[in-house]
């Protein structure tokens, strides 16, 4: 059987995969778009090609902006996969995927990831219950199903998608009992020197306290300064109540759903398994791959774009999308350097524009020291229940890294393969031995990177 | 079935609708709702429970990150709901547990295979 080719496979149709296919596309290379959701648009964008809302004022103008990416991609020609799950890519480029239970193999001459973000986990105690979710999944219900979720309802978190969501579901007339603003005491004097690169994104700031603005006039209940968050069950095992600490005393809410929210981290999980070169980010406190200016990874052909190369958001992604696939068109030999500085140029101003603001955001809605390095009680591996406290303890025998505790624990082996704790673990770890993140490293991930049955193993026998 | 109080469909877009077994019980989804999204549309809660401790689990993350909302589906064990579109006549169950070991596929296994594999619990084989 012979291995279909392609100058460009990209991995993800969210904004940095789908403007990336339409520059290459525009250059003359032949790509493909494997998506392992079922339409395009990524998680940002997500069911734009048939969004479920029929009020178009619920979700925003932003949401809808992904229609032109989306159009643009569609006029170019592009072979696009949908519900097609990357599982290993061999280091010559061969693409092993699986759809529909099928396994098949594609070749690229480059490779783009563009696998956006997760949320970040958001370990406390009762996290685990049934009605905990977190904002990106009500989010996702809202655009692919327009179903909200049952009340009561409290928000509780930290950072701008917290406060979009909120707005989202108190225009689509969705009851919040209250917001719970974990963002801790004194991150706004922290970040005020970050504000001069914020000012140069001044609609994105504009945005935000707008929002803001909104969730006052609504008079949904604001909490600031919320800490020590505790998720009670009733007698079913089923959430029921929301216990947090302020200033002055000790509260509780009655609740049925609680969305959680921390900010978003890099999906880093094709990236480690293709063991591409990393580096942690303080200020975002995450992992992220090291690119040159351009995305390309310490493996030479492929390329990281959007959120899954650093967090810069929906905008940001969509313009490195575009920046990364002309670089790929030079290399390719579609233009010349010269081309390539006077085609990027502009786009490339647009992109520190929206790179300008992070600083800014990054340091005011840094989690709370709570969530990274959770109490012992806490679960931190949700997938084999393994707490903080465990992993403590091990580090107190002499581990010395993530790997050696998941060994020790399972910490990180369950199915969702250390997404849900890897952060966690490795920064409790950190904090034992009083050494940077960075030295304390990351999971091994291994491929395959997504459950696999023997028969679609089998599929790709020759 | 279930038991908790379930999400409310927000007035949507003309769509094909179609009918999903939730734990025997016909539920109306929408074209383009995924498996995860019907039970909780159903309010089914739990709609899994852990391998370790058998604690009651439902769908988090919705973007296939999680792994919490496994489903056995079509009499499958152990797929990720998030990620399975709702089909006309598919049936939901919850996930109880680590996957079972059932005779629905005799063929694939034979006695002798039993004896040779770790067996965690009765019909468990891991």
């Amino acid at each position: 059987m012979n291995t279909p080719e392609y100058d460009l496979v990209i991995i993800g149709a969210g904004p940095a995969g789908m403007s990336a296919a339409t520059t290459a596309s525009s250059h003359g290379l032949k790509v493909a778009i494997l998506d392992e959701q079922t339409a395009p648009g990524g998680q940002i964008y997500r069911s734009i090609s048939s969004p479920a809302i029929a009020d178009e004022s619920i979700l925003g103008a932003d949401y809808y902006h992904g229609r032109a990416l989306l159009s643009a991609m569609r006029y170019a020609g592009v072979d696009y996969f949908p519900s097609s799950s990357v599982w290993t890519v061999s280091s010559e480029l061969f693409i092993s995927f699986s759809r529909e239970g099928k396994s098949s193999k594609i070749q690229a001459k480059k490779l783009l990831i563009a696998t956006g973000a997760q949320e970040r986990p958001v370990p406390f105690l009762g996290w685990t219950l049934p009605g905990v979710m977190t904002c990106g999944a009500a989010q996702i219900l809202l655009k692919s199903s327009g179903l909200t979720p049952a009340g009561p309802l409290v928000l509780a978190g930290s950072g701008p998608l917290l406060l979009l969501i909120a707005a989202q579901l108190n225009r689509a007339g969705v009851e919040i009992e209250a917001i719970l603003d974990t963002t801790p005491k004194g991150r706004y004097l922290k970040s005020i020197r970050h504000l001069p690169g914020a000012l140069r994104n001044l609609p994105l700031l504009l945005k935000g306290l707008g929002l803001l603005t909104e969730l006052k006039r609504a008079g949904i209940r604001y909490i600031n300064n919320a800490e020590q968050l505790k998720a009670l069950p009733d007698d079913t095992g089923l959430l029921t109540k929301l216990q947090y600490k302020t200033d002055e005393s000790t509260e509780t809410l009655n609740c049925k759903t609680l969305l959680v929210h921390q900010g978003v981290v890099p999906n880093v999980q094709l990236t480690r398994a293709l063991q591409l070169e990393h580096q942690w980010d303080e200020l975002q406190q995450c992992w992220k791959p090291t690119l040159d200016s351009w995305g390309e990874s310490s493996q030479t052909g492929i390329f990281v774009a959007g959120d899954s190369s650093g967090i810069a958001g929906a905008r940001a992604a969509e313009y490195m999308g575009e920046l990364t696939a002309q670089r790929i068109a030079q290399q390719l030999d579609k233009l010349s350097q010269e081309t390539l500085l006077l085609q990027t140029a502009k786009t490339g101003r647009l992109l520190q524009q929206q790179q300008a603001i992070r600083p800014f955001l990054d340091a005011m809605y840094q989690p709370a020291d709570e969530f990274l390095k959770p109490s012992d009680e806490t679960l931190v591996c949700r997938c084999e229940e393994v707490t903080a406290g465990q992993i403590r303890s091990m580090v107190a025998q002499g581990c010395t890294g993530p790997n050696q505790t998941k060994a020790f624990s399972r910490a990180g082996m369950g199915p969702c393969q250390g997404r849900l704790c890897g952060l966690t673990v490795a920064q409790i770890i950190a904090d034992e031995r009083q050494v940077p993140v960075s030295e304390v490293g990351y999971y091994q991930i291994r491929t395959p990177i997504k459950p696999l049955t023997i028969g679609e193993l089998a599929d790709l026998a020759e | 079935m279930p038991n908790a109080l379930p999400f409310e469909r927000l007035p949507t877009n003309n769509a094909e609708w179609v009918t999903v077994y939730i734990e025997g019980q016909p539920v109306k989804v929408r074209q383009g709702d995924s498996a995860a999204a019907a039970v909780l549309a159903a309010g089914l809660q739990p709609s899994r429970t852990t391998v370790v401790s058998g604690s009651g689990r439902t769908p988090y993350c919705l973007m296939g990150v999680c792994f919490e909302c496994l489903l056995q589906i079509d009499g499958v064990e152990n797929v990720q709901g998030c990620m399975t579109p709702a089909r006309e006549g598919m049936q939901i169950m919850s996930q109880k547990q680590a996957r079972q070991l059932n005779d629905s596929n005799p063929s694939t296994l034979k006695p002798d295979d039993l004896k040779n594999s770790h067996i965690k619990k009765e019909g468990t084989v891991v």
